[in-house]
């Protein structure tokens, strides 16, 4: 069909057609006079914000640091941006299938580790920065990727509890994924935040951050592990007799033969729950945590500008816009890549 | 003893055994850890505290309340929002991700390409990043009260929310109104049933509907005209009709747009999956296009549609927790406030799981019946 007949071939089409062209026509040009035209690029205050009747890009270009670093020392923010400089390496550095490995166990427990040292300071001669002090992306990545990181394998034991032929640990495993997916992640953050104190004993501190983390790495686990669970009942039976026939113990059987094919058939699930984890992280806004979200908003509350709070707020979606939308067409290539080895 | 050992009963009791016991135990020592620190704290458990009175305020909500009241009154007033918001989010949700579905199927490029954005734009953003913009458009963005933005006359929009006139329900205006839903659902019906190619001929219930409203309606004619409620300005807010608070309109803008691209998803893969012969095998009949997808595709889409579309109703009485974000007082808000001021965090976590879980629980029970009656019977 010509690009004419698809546009214009019926009556509906028509009316569609022209509606929508003439909502475009109409709105670019104002996003455009709004966003370029009159907008305000550069000013050190928000008086040439308060004039203009377009954007004002200033108030990021003059708060980007506190956005993405929150209240951390303004002096030490080299150390932040070089933490999140490593994380971001070590997921592009993930992302080929040819580089996975043993090694990428290793090399990820080093950048955690190194990004906990360098935010964290008191070693190496670095000033010591208590957790309440992070904020911003940094905090918005290792949230993430600790509820993911810790929450896959633990979701996989959840999986593999509530298959299992012994009624314990199903049990167990059942009841924790049921109640857990149950509740709102907002009342599982209020929960860690507030019973983990009294449920420690006394002079066991445990941080702000570290308790929305266990918060999502909970709440991570019972998601995946349903997941998990979807691909190991793809596994046919005969896979596990087999192995188990040739010998290897259960926990051979499970490493080697059962899970590689499990995980294999549900990466696009998987990468829909990274990209829901990914999300889910701005919900720490509700403990207090000065994620990226936060940030941005306790950026907009500074007086000496005109709040400009879409402006903030597209940036702060855009950015997990392209994590997102990044882990998507991610997912597409593995899926593409995966059907090679079965398509004719 | 090594024989022993290898019996595939005896090692899985042992494992069973084992697992347990550390359950238990862990369960053991942190339920000692908080009876010390309650006990440290000085902090009293029970549930008494729950007749008290709550002494904060809420914003809005059906029921009646005054912060003299007591903490179950307050969690009511937060309950009934918070149910009141999934029902509405979700119908709201189901008609524009229906939409959106068919848009993203569209043979029209460029109503196919603006869906398409629409989904990928809510679904890569976090949905309390909507909501808070959102809020911010209703609040920062609009005018004050004396400059209220008047869309339609007597409709009245500012930053302390929408405003708009309300019917007074008084003397012959209720029998009026259910007569004019009566008349609005039997001619509904009526079409609906036509176009879904059931019967020529309203059946008796419809009939009697009708008739019902006919009969209240001519009510108001002989009595009393509608009246309404208009809202004014006064000072600086808006008095009288009824009013959408500008948290309300944020949260459920939020949830509606994310939502209906989630369930637009769903909607464009069930039909999808509805093999190509059904929609050829149609078109031989000699049907349109409308009633082929009407009659033919979507009964069949349905069956794919209803577990997924089950866990997005689940999100949603979730994600009304978000609330707390704009500060509408639904249920986890009212908790939050609640547990804040009486320290009885051990109290309100347990009635907070509880009160979501039978929420999700009853969603997902009414789902699975649904689903029962329209799964394919095979033999």
């Amino acid at each position: 069909m010509s690009p004419l007949s698809v546009l214009f071939g019926s009556l509906g089409s028509a009316v569609l057609t022209i509606a929508l062209g003439a909502v475009l026509i109409l709105a670019l040009p104002r996003i455009i006079q709004w966003g370029v035209i009159d907008s305000v690029w550069s000013a050190n205050d928000g008086a040439a914000c308060r004039e203009a009747t377009g954007a004002c890009w200033a108030f990021l270009r003059a708060k980007f640091r506190q956005i993405t670093f929150g209240i951390y020392p303004l002096d030490q923010q080299w150390r932040p941006f070089l933490a999140m400089i490593l994380l971001f390496a070590c997921i592009l550095w993930s992302l080929p299938p040819r580089n996975w490995g043993r090694s990428l166990l290793v090399l990820w427990g080093t950048a955690i580790a190194a990004f906990l040292i360098l935010m964290q300071g008191g070693l190496f001669s670095l000033v010591p920065v208590p957790s309440a002090y992070w904020g911003g992306l940094p905090v918005t990545l290792i949230l993430a990727v600790s509820a993911l990181g810790i929450g896959f394998p633990l979701g996989i034991v959840l999986a593999l509890g509530r298959r299992s032929a012994m009624a314990v640990p199903r049990i167990l495993s059942t009841g924790l994924i049921e109640i857990i997916r149950g509740l709102p992640l907002v009342s599982l953050l209020f929960m860690s935040s507030i019973m983990l104190p009294i449920m420690l004993p006394d002079g066991m501190a445990i941080d702000k951050l570290a308790r929305a983390g266990v918060a999502l790495t909970i709440f991570s686990a019972a998601y995946l592990a349903e997941i998990v669970r979807g691909g190991l009942q793809a596994v046919p039976a005969g896979q596990e007799e087999a192995s188990r026939a040739l010998g290897l113990s259960w926990g051979q059987t499970m490493r080697l033969v059962v899970l590689p094919q499990a995980l294999q058939k549900v990466i696009p699930p998987l990468t829909n729950t990274i990209i829901v984890m990914v999300k889910n992280t701005a919900l720490v806004l509700v403990v207090g945590l000065f994620d990226l979200l936060s940030s941005g908003k306790a950026a907009l509350t500074d007086p000496a500008w005109p709040s400009p709070f879409t402006e903030t707020y597209l940036f702060i979606a855009a950015i997990y816009f392209v994590m997102c939308f990044g882990i998507s067409r991610y997912s597409a290539f593995l899926e593409r890549r995966a059907s090679i080895g079965t398509a004719r | 003893m090594l024989r022993f050992w290898f019996d595939r009963r005896v090692r899985s009791a042992v494992w069973q055994v084992a697992i347990l016991a550390a359950f238990l135990a862990a369960i053991a020592w942190l339920t000692a850890n908080t009876l010390d620190n309650l006990a440290r704290r000085g902090i009293q458990t029970g549930f008494g505290f729950l007749t008290r009175p709550a002494r904060f305020p809420i914003s809005e909500g059906f029921l009646a309340y005054e912060p003299t009241q007591t903490y179950l009154r307050a969690f009511a007033v937060g309950l009934l929002n918070t149910i009141y918001v999934s029902v509405l989010a979700i119908g709201a949700a189901m008609v524009i991700g229906f939409v959106i579905g068919l848009a993203r199927r569209s043979l029209n490029p460029l109503v196919r390409g603006v869906a398409a954005s629409f989904v990928e734009a809510m679904r890569n953003t976090p949905l309390v990043v909507q909501l808070l913009f959102w809020y911010a458009v209703l609040t920062i963005g609009l005018p004050s009260p004396r400059a209220a933005l008047e869309p339609a006359p007597g409709l009245f929009l500012s930053l302390r929310g929408l405003f708009f006139p309300w019917p007074i329900l008084s003397g012959w205006a209720v029998p009026a109104w259910i007569g004019l839903a009566a008349v609005a659902l039997s001619v509904g019906t009526a079409w609906f049933g036509r176009t879904a190619g059931r019967a020529p001929i309203p059946p008796p219930r419809v009939i009697a509907i009708g008739g019902l409203g006919l009969a209240a309606a001519s009510g108001w004619a002989v009595g009393a005209s509608l009246s309404f409620d208009r809202p004014a300005l006064q000072g600086f807010n808006f008095t009288g009709g009824a009013t959408l608070t500008p948290e309300f309109m944020a949260l459920m803008l939020g949830l509606v747009l994310y939502t209906s691209a989630f369930i637009g998803e769903i909607v464009r893969s069930g039909i999808d999956a509805v093999p190509k012969g059904q929609w050829e095998a149609a078109r031989s009949l000699g049907l349109r296009e409308p009633r082929i997808l009407w009659l033919v595709i979507l009964p069949q889409a349905v069956r794919l549609m209803v577990p997924p579309m089950t866990s997005q109703f689940l999100n949603v009485v979730k994600n009304t927790t978000l609330a707390l974000a704009v500060g509408y007082p639904d249920f986890a808000s009212v908790m939050a406030t609640t547990i804040n001021q009486t320290g009885q965090a051990i109290e309100g976590v347990l009635i907070l799981m509880a009160v979501y879980l039978v929420i999700s629980l009853s969603v997902s029970a009414l789902m699975n019946g649904y689903n029962k009656r329209i799964m394919l019977v095979t033999r």
